[in-house]
């Protein structure tokens, strides 16, 4: 395929694209070919795929792509038959026989296969009559499933590069920068500056101008920029070419972890093709402007997430922060003006500018527009990637999205914003989740992660897994965050291991004002995070720790010890049989006994029994 | 260590020599070797003219880069946020049991290095670890160890 020379070249492509579309009306497998389902083995099932249908002769008249990620990770590997939309969820390889021989052959449905609801029991053959989909407004994510990333056909049959063709002809810079103010839009990458105003700055600014897109995605339990970038990668790249555009930048950086190998895979197939196609380099589309987009790979530093340590590590120096007298869209990467925006950001321009910033803006709350997408993970039934508007409530997305708790748990908090947020209690279930009420209740939206936590997670021990995972990232440059975190380190290793004293609880309190305040960048003055809105909502469970020298939650191995309540146990022997210490004993059909010599507190037993005869003491 | 020094070339000329990329150069070196040899770090000062402290310091910083030799299989033990909560210190303990090393160690016979990561983005499928570049999800003690088996037994046929 030669250079698209002009908009009507792009226009006559991709009609040509949809005509060809219409006249295969082929049928049409999709494969989630997402991080998630390859950790559940998508590789096996494609090939197990390709061969039976070859076997059957069908393998002109069945189309079989690799897609991106349909958001529902928890179900992988996930299969989707078209044009029915029937949705086959855990697809193993020895499924594939009956998929082909019933589903694709007869137009039967393989029962056994079908979506059963968790909570109804109900079946379910298509995928947007589940519960986990159907409340979900999927602004930004929707074409994932559709598409395969590594092809800019099926990007452009979807209407992409549209918005691109009507930035670069329609609009000047200044109208594409007053659309994305209008918008609303604010900064997915755990900020929430408004966009347009960055873009407005960076534009006034002289100099050779950069725009770079922020997939250092470092925050633990997030990974929608994971899955942006790799299952549609020109979505993002487009929106860096609009961006370009509007603040007039002729080269781009992404800066993505080392550790998203598919996601750096996918996005240079997608750079390729762009250049190929005429959408990146000189001359785009015959408008006279130009732009090279290169790709950065970072080193697994969660530092690096901050804008000045990014643009530090794109130099090729360690990743260090710099304190911002000076804003980095006036002096930033190679001291000039540069615009970082996070991946999710980028995504959310085209439909901005495709759709306007009236329509956009009517998503969401007064102060958050659009739609946010979450990563649902932790204690909850349906974990995945959720996308749904500003302000939906903590309830809808756990509940009636997520399922709920999964084995009869009881809900204890909801941690958002990573390592800088919070932890957000039951009392707050029916807050609407937009920028602003989570940062009253003491947490922030970070970039949209939020683990799920039960009765058996402590949250002493939440508070020190973040500290412990702060204290590895920090730099080390400026004493508060070095030496403050390592302190109240200490002080919460000491409470979790039964050493706790009076007093301190508000010596971390002090410590993490002092850490706040006095930081050097936003890992710093972020960090006590996690452990004050611990101490503000479970100060009961630290109070526990320190002076009854318990762990309520069973998870502190010093502060508690597993019993076997004799009237609930009925001697179903599981418990023993599992034991890797050989420290339960019992006769069948007998209360069992626990050897607390023996026990190694592994938990096995505790997660085995289905008669909670089990007990944390 | 034998080094293939023309490849090394190759990878710091893909990159046209150019020091703003030193970390990408050390990373696809780190990819044939599953370490950066520090015998490569003069080489690096002259083509990329920078100084040693430079080469040291970023590889020091990152944890993509080790500077100490690692196994033929590295494998990761996801910490995430997710699989914290999913138990993954229990996988950790598993895969300290089965492979006699402890938390950034390497077995004896140089098979496999045992680290924990940060978030590998796979948090609806925790716990996870990876080996190499390959993810394995929803896994407890028992599963976890069946797949360090099979890269055993890949390795021995």
């Amino acid at each position: 395929m030669a250079k698209l020379e002009n908009r009507s070249a792009l226009e006559s492509y991709r009609n040509g694209l949809l005509a060809e579309q219409e006249s295969r009306k082929k049928k049409l497998i999709s494969l989630c070919a997402g991080s998630g389902c390859g950790a559940y083995g998508t590789a096996k099932v494609y090939d197990a795929l390709v061969q039976e249908l070859a076997k059957h002769g069908l393998q002109k008249e069945v189309t079989v792509k690799l897609s991106g990620c349909h958001g529902f990770c928890e179900k992988g590997p996930i299969l989707v038959i078209h044009p029915q939309g029937i949705f086959y969820p855990q697809i193993k390889e020895d499924h594939i026989p009956d998929i082909v021989e019933k589903t694709i052959k007869n137009g039967e449905l393989v029962q056994s296969l079908v979506y059963k609801d968790p909570a109804t029991k109900e079946k379910i053959t298509h995928e947007k009559d589940i519960s986990f989909y159907k409340l979900q407004q999927r602004v930004i994510f929707g074409n994932n499933g559709a598409i395969d990333p590594t092809s800019i056909e099926d990007y452009i049959a979807v209407g992409g590069y549209q918005a691109l063709e009507k930035a670069l002809f329609d609009m000047t810079p200044e109208e594409i920068i007053d659309q994305v103010k209008k918008s609303g839009l604010r900064g997915r990458g755990g900020g929430g500056f408004p966009t347009g105003i960055k873009w407005e700055t960076c534009h006034k600014h002289n100099g050779d101008k950069y725009v770079i897109c922020n997939a250092d995605e470092g925050d633990p339990g997030a990974y929608m920029d994971r899955s942006l970038l790799e299952g549609n990668p020109h979505l993002v790249l487009e929106g860096m070419i609009i961006g370009a555009v509007a603040i007039e930048s002729n080269e781009g950086y992404v800066y993505v972890r080392h550790e998203y190998p598919l996601a750096v895979k996918n996005l240079s197939i997608a750079l390729r093709r762009a250049e190929e196609l005429g959408f990146l380099g000189k001359n785009i589309l015959g408008s006279g402007f130009d732009l090279n987009i290169h790709i950065s790979r970072g080193g697994g530093a969660f530092v690096c997430g901050e804008s000045t340590a990014l643009m530090a590590s794109l130099e090729g120096m360690p990743g260090r922060p710099r304190a911002k007298y000076i804003h980095t869209v006036e002096k930033g990467f190679r001291n000039n003006p540069s615009n970082l925006n996070n991946v999710e950001t980028w995504a959310n321009v085209p439909v901005i500018i495709d759709k306007g910033a009236d329509w956009y803006a009517a998503i969401g709350t007064e102060r958050s527009k659009g739609t946010k997408i979450f990563s649902l993970v932790g204690k909850v039934t349906n974990t995945g990637l959720v996308e749904v508007p500003m302000g939906t409530t903590l309830r809808t997305i756990i509940y009636d999205i997520g399922g709920g708790i999964p084995n009869k748990k009881k809900f204890k908090a909801v941690q958002t914003g990573g390592p800088s947020g919070g932890c957000i209690p039951e009392q707050f279930l029916n807050l609407g989740v937009d920028f602003d009420e989570l940062t009253k209740v003491g947490s922030i939206m970070g970039s949209g992660g939020m683990i799920v936590m039960d009765q058996d997670t402590c949250m002493v021990d939440v508070a020190r897994y973040f500290l412990d995972f702060l204290k590895e990232e920090s730099c080390g440059q400026c004493n508060p965050c070095r030496e403050g975190i390592t302190a109240m380190l200490d002080i919460l290793t000491d409470i979790c291991q039964g050493n706790g004293k009076e007093g301190d609880i508000e010596l971390l309190e002090d410590l993490g004002m002092m850490i706040q305040k006095f930081s050097l960048c936003g890992l710093g003055t972020s960090a006590p995070n996690p452990v004050l809105t611990t101490i503000l909502y479970f100060r009961d469970e630290y109070e526990a720790h320190i002076k009854d020298k318990k762990c309520p939650s069973g998870v502190c191995k010093p502060l508690f010890h597993y019993e076997i309540d004799e009237e609930a146990c009925t001697g179903c022997t599981l418990c023993a049989k599992r034991c890797p210490e050989e420290a339960i004993t019992g006769e069948k059909k007998k209360p069992h006994h626990l050897n607390l010599e023996k026990c190694i507190k592994c938990g096995i037993c505790y997660d085995a029994c289905k008669f909670d005869a089990v007990r944390i003491q | 260590m034998d080094i293939d020094w023309k490849k090394i070339d190759d990878i710091a000329d893909a990159y046209h020599n150019d020091r703003e990329s030193l970390l990408m150069i050390m990373q696809d070196i780190s990819d044939i070797y599953n370490y950066v040899p520090p015998e490569v770090i003069p080489v690096l000062v002259e083509k990329l003219g920078i100084n040693p402290s430079l080469v040291y310091s970023v590889a020091t910083f990152y944890k993509t880069i080790s500077l100490e030799p690692r196994g033929k299989y590295i494998v990761s033990v996801c910490t995430g946020t997710a699989c914290h909560v999913r138990g993954a210190e229990k996988i950790m303990d598993a895969l300290e049991d089965r492979l006699h090393v402890k938390e950034s160690q390497t077995t004896e016979d140089r098979l496999f290095t045992l680290e924990a990561v940060r978030c590998v983005g796979c948090c609806a499928s925790g716990p996870v670890i990876t080996v190499n570049q390959n993810t394995h999800g929803g896994l407890n003690r028992s599963s976890v160890v069946k797949v360090i088996d099979e890269y055993e037994k890949q390795h021995v046929s």
